[in-house]
């Protein structure tokens, strides 16, 4: 009968499908023969990084499963505290509250910096009036007084045209957007809010360059990235105008949006797992080649000293 | 007569005038032809636009490395590998999940219940709704019955299937219930004439018979999963996954999510990349739908 | 009445002795038990829904007053301060609805007239499969198409509309041609099952082809087609990739549509891939918005099946 060859069918696919998924398990055993997951969370900034460092390991030892999610700074050091995950980025220190609650879990952990991270502030490529921006002209833009009031670009200077001010920026849950709004306008969260958020930054630049009177901040790889359709705006941080480069946000010139980046260790993760252990070795020993997978700045040789040390306290 | 000739009459004026006025032929009627043939073209003019610009973007990088590569941070290595493979075995389970649930109750619905009983009536109109409902509300129980339940991470196969077979529950009850619509009175009517219980007319001459237009929906269903998003991500599979799901509680990544991981990248050659991932996805669909028309011509009966 | 199980009837008479109507049949028991149970699981997981959502959703009314999240004109729910009235988001889902009705509606509707009473049955066979597949695109794949084809290409390079990265009106119009399929293929159905015989008869009358589809078929599948438009209207609402990824992310009052805006769903979607503690405002956020959007889903359900009923014709 015709439906019994259906049913044979769509029974010898159906086992087909389960067989091939089946199949799908870890293979490879090269290297030193390492397994095991590495779960990393936090922030969609530092993700890149991690990834690439992930990236780079899985030749070394293909045996040790990696996952980089991102559920945010904060919501990265919810799930750390809570012993969710072995490792958590940040693009900012953790907050008092968040070490509390790791402290009341009993989870003990290691903050390391891994790379250097300029936030730019972008306009589209095609602006021709603006250069330099002072801290203080930053805060009048994107201070919370200012939503509703500040809404054209010849009210921040006189000489710059009488165009609307087209803001775009990360969301909340950015520590990007936390760092930003701590250092320009004093206080994490503090910003108005009719601009336009996403916590896509592809989606800022998109954003950005399509509107005349464009604004926005967000990590510098974007802006090297799309270098044809945004660039960045050199910053007074009272010293006179800086331009975001890998020299100026080693050396500390480029002030106050030169940033380090983060990535936090569970002690006893680093500890009792011999994967997390390689894998944040590798991760500090190859920084360099890391950073600039990931388009970041690399550290500098201090800083890769006092993380080399924390490590080895911890091991 | 006099009513004959006047129906001649108008006849005549008919086929007269028929060019001019209410025929075939008649401007309105050429001008509505028209643009109903407008319709359908803009509708595939769409669709050839749309695959076309992704083929156009896609293919540079469309080659093996694609299917048999891991995602890296380094896009000329990159590959789609255990987006494929997490697709498919998310779409595995969300059809054992879904199926057998949604045919034995689309079953009972269609030929045992007493359509009298007002909570029939009531589980009939609930079905309903929960086929109009958006895909993301689903995701939104998936993750609040999952945190109910105590299960801290949500990025898991089975919390996906789970969250996918939710959504296309209603329309495999929905489909069995038609499939079993279709077969036509007689046959039911002979099978008990000729002793048999319900249940083995039930299963002996109605399943077999609808199992063809069972099988079509099904799988039409189940390839709208395959592009489903939007519950995913609320249950956080928007990871960075560097290995091949293994097992119902693996961590995953199917490939509408990975498509849209590339295309938050700032480089140019991970859109690439993800248009090119788009086109495998578009080609899995494609097969899946050949099959679907495929079962539907040569095994569908017709009374 | 069920199809199957009417039992008793004139059959007694000539009826063997041994074969007993009610002898027991364990088995089959079993089997009906299973079927209803399963039947009745529906039921459990619209209850599983409202309770999921009512949960969160009284939480989030205790801190928030209902009419001031209903009728309120600012949506910030995670800034510093914070306002929680949903009406932007719901202008903006009206705005993307809404022409995305009127695209769907007259292209579907005209692609289902055709399908029933115009095309051959070959071409008939070929058409409808690829109807099937344009409903089968990813709307991921829909989204960025729109974004980047649509808003960007067409809009802003070809048109130079005034418009910037984002606009309901790019999102919408792509929604309505994923809405297509949908209608057309639902209506083409209703239109389908209307009997020959009134066709034959209005034809016999002299009616062309046109008069006969617009003034006899059209009114009799009416409640298919209305079925279809208000399916398709569902859809567009609980539509998420389109409008998160071309719509826009910033919530406001959507004036015109060449702006851009934040649906519901939207705002869903971006808020869930940031972090969302069990138990915190944000996380209460998402489901009263989520509660909002399942009702709605209800009520335009409810209007269909009530017209549905009022212009059903039996044949």
């Amino acid at each position: 009968m015709k439906n019994s060859k259906l049913v044979g069918l769509i029974a010898g696919a159906a086992a087909l499908a389960i067989a091939l998924t089946g199949c799908g398990g870890q293979g490879a055993t090269n290297g030193t023969g390492l397994n095991g997951a590495v779960v990393a969370d936090g922030s969609s900034t530092v993700a890149p990084l991690t990834e690439a460092a992930a990236d780079l390991f899985r030749d070394v030892e293909p045996g040790v499963n990696v996952t980089v999610a991102t559920s945010g700074t904060g919501g990265g050091f919810e799930k750390f505290c809570a012993g969710e995950t072995d490792i958590s980025n940040a693009s900012r220190p953790i907050k008092e509250e968040e070490a509390a609650a790791c402290a009341a879990n009993g989870i003990e952990f290691t903050e390391l910096i891994v790379a250097n991270d300029g936030l730019a502030v972008v306009v589209p490529a095609a602006n021709d009036f603006v250069t330099c921006l002072t801290v203080d002209q930053l805060g009048k833009i994107w201070g919370p007084a200012s939503e509703g009031k500040i809404n054209s670009w010849n009210q921040i200077d006189p000489s710059f045209p009488n165009t609307k001010l087209a803001l775009f920026g990360p969301g909340t849950d950015s520590g990007t957007f936390d760092y930003f709004t701590k250092e320009i306008n004093g206080e994490e969260g503090a910003i108005r809010t009719d601009y336009s958020p996403s916590e896509d930054d592809n989606v800022l630049v998109q954003g950005i360059s399509g509107a005349e009177g464009g604004l926005g901040f967000f990590g510098l790889s974007y802006v090297t990235e799309n270098a044809d359709k945004v660039r960045a705006v050199d910053v007074d941080g009272g010293k006179g105008c800086v331009a975001a480069s890998e020299a100026s946000v080693q050396d500390g010139t480029y002030t106050p949006l030169g940033r380090p980046l983060f990535v936090y260790v569970n002690n006893a993760s680093y500890s009792e797992k011999p994967q997390v252990k390689s894998f944040l070795d590798f991760y500090i020993e190859k920084q360099s080649e890391i950073a600039e997978l990931a388009i970041f700045i690399g550290l500098t040789a201090e800083q890769v000293a006092v993380a080399k040390k924390e490590l080895e306290s911890l091991g | 007569m006099k009513p004959f000739t006047s129906i001649g009459k108008i006849a005549a004026q008919g086929s007269v005038r028929g060019r001019a006025k209410g025929g075939e032929y008649s401007p309105k009627s050429i001008a509505f032809l028209l643009i109903l043939w407008a319709s359908l073209a803009l509708a595939f003019a769409f669709l050839i636009t749309l695959i076309v610009t992704t083929f156009i973007e896609g293919s540079p990088r469309l080659n093996s490395m694609l299917l048999t590569e891991f995602p890296a941070s380094r896009p000329t290595q990159a590959g789609a590998r255990p987006a494929i493979l997490g697709s498919m075995m998310v779409i595995a389970f969300t059809a054992l999940f879904t199926l057998p649930l949604g045919i034995a109750a689309g079953i009972h619905l269609e030929a045992f219940s007493d359509r009298k009983k007002w909570w029939n009536r009531v589980i009939e109109l609930n079905v309903q709704n929960l086929a109009a409902v958006p895909s993301i509300v689903y995701g939104l129980l998936t993750l609040g019955a999952l945190s109910a339940l105590g299960v801290k991470d949500k990025n898991i196969v089975a919390a996906g299937a789970m969250a996918l077979s939710l959504l296309i529950l209603p329309v495999i009850i929905i489909v069995t219930r038609e499939s079993i619509r279709a077969v036509p009175d007689e046959i039911r009517q002979g099978s008990l004439a000729l002793g048999a219980t319900p249940l083995q007319t039930l299963f002996r001459q109605i399943l077999p018979s609808s199992v063809p237009g069972i099988a079509t929906g099904s799988i039409l269903a189940l390839s709208r999963a395959l592009g489903e998003a939007a519950p995913l991500l609320i249950l956080g599979a928007l990871v960075f996954v560097s290995f091949d799901p293994n097992g119902l509680l693996s961590g995953y990544t199917t490939l509408p999510i990975q498509i849209f991981n590339w295309t938050g990248r700032p480089q140019e050659e991970f859109h690439i990349l993800a248009a090119a991932a788009s086109i495998v996805l578009l080609a899995l669909l494609l097969a899946m739908n050949a099959i679907a028309i495929v079962i539907r011509n040569r095994f569908q009966k017709r009374w | 009445m069920s199809t199957l199980t009417t039992q008793g009837g004139p059959a007694k008479s000539g009826r063997p002795s041994g074969l007993s109507q009610q002898s027991p049949r364990y088995g089959e028991k079993a089997v009906y038990l299973i079927l209803r149970i399963s039947a009745w699981l529906t039921v459990l997981i619209t209850a599983a829904i409202l309770v999921a959502f009512a949960i969160p959703s009284i939480e989030f009314f205790q801190q928030v007053p209902v009419l001031d999240f209903l009728f309120g004109d600012r949506w910030a729910p995670r800034f510093a301060n914070s306002s929680f009235g949903v009406l932007p988001l719901v202008t903006a889902t009206a705005w993307t609805t809404v022409i995305a009705l009127s695209v769907a509606v007259p292209f579907g509707l005209g692609a289902a007239i055709f399908l029933s009473e115009y095309a051959h049955p070959r071409l008939r066979k070929v058409l409808k499969p690829v109807l099937e597949i344009l409903a089968g695109i990813p709307t991921v794949v829909y989204g960025y198409f729109a974004l980047t084809f649509v808003q960007t290409t067409v809009f802003r390079e070809w048109l130079k509309l005034p418009t910037e990265a984002f606009s309901v009106l790019a999102a919408g119009i792509v929604m309505g041609v994923m809405i297509i399929p949908t209608i057309a293929s639902i209506s083409e159905d209703a239109m389908s099952s209307v009997p020959q015989a009134m066709r034959q008869g209005s034809a016999a009358l002299g009616a062309n082809r046109m008069q006969t589809t617009l003034r006899v078929v059209f009114p009799a599948a009416l409640s298919g087609i209305i079925a279809a438009v208000v399916l398709g209207i569902s859809r567009a609402v609980g539509e998420t990739m389109i409008v998160a990824i071309a719509a826009g992310q910033q919530a406001r009052i959507v004036g015109n549509p060449l702006e851009q805006g934040q649906t519901m769903t939207g705002f869903i979607a971006n808020a869930a891939l940031g972090d969302s503690r069990v138990g915190s405002l944000e996380y209460d956020t998402l489901y009263a918005v989520g509660l909002l959007l399942f009702i709605l889903t209800l009520i335009i359900n409810w209007i269909s099946i009530a017209f549905v009923r009022r212009f059903r014709e039996v044949y």
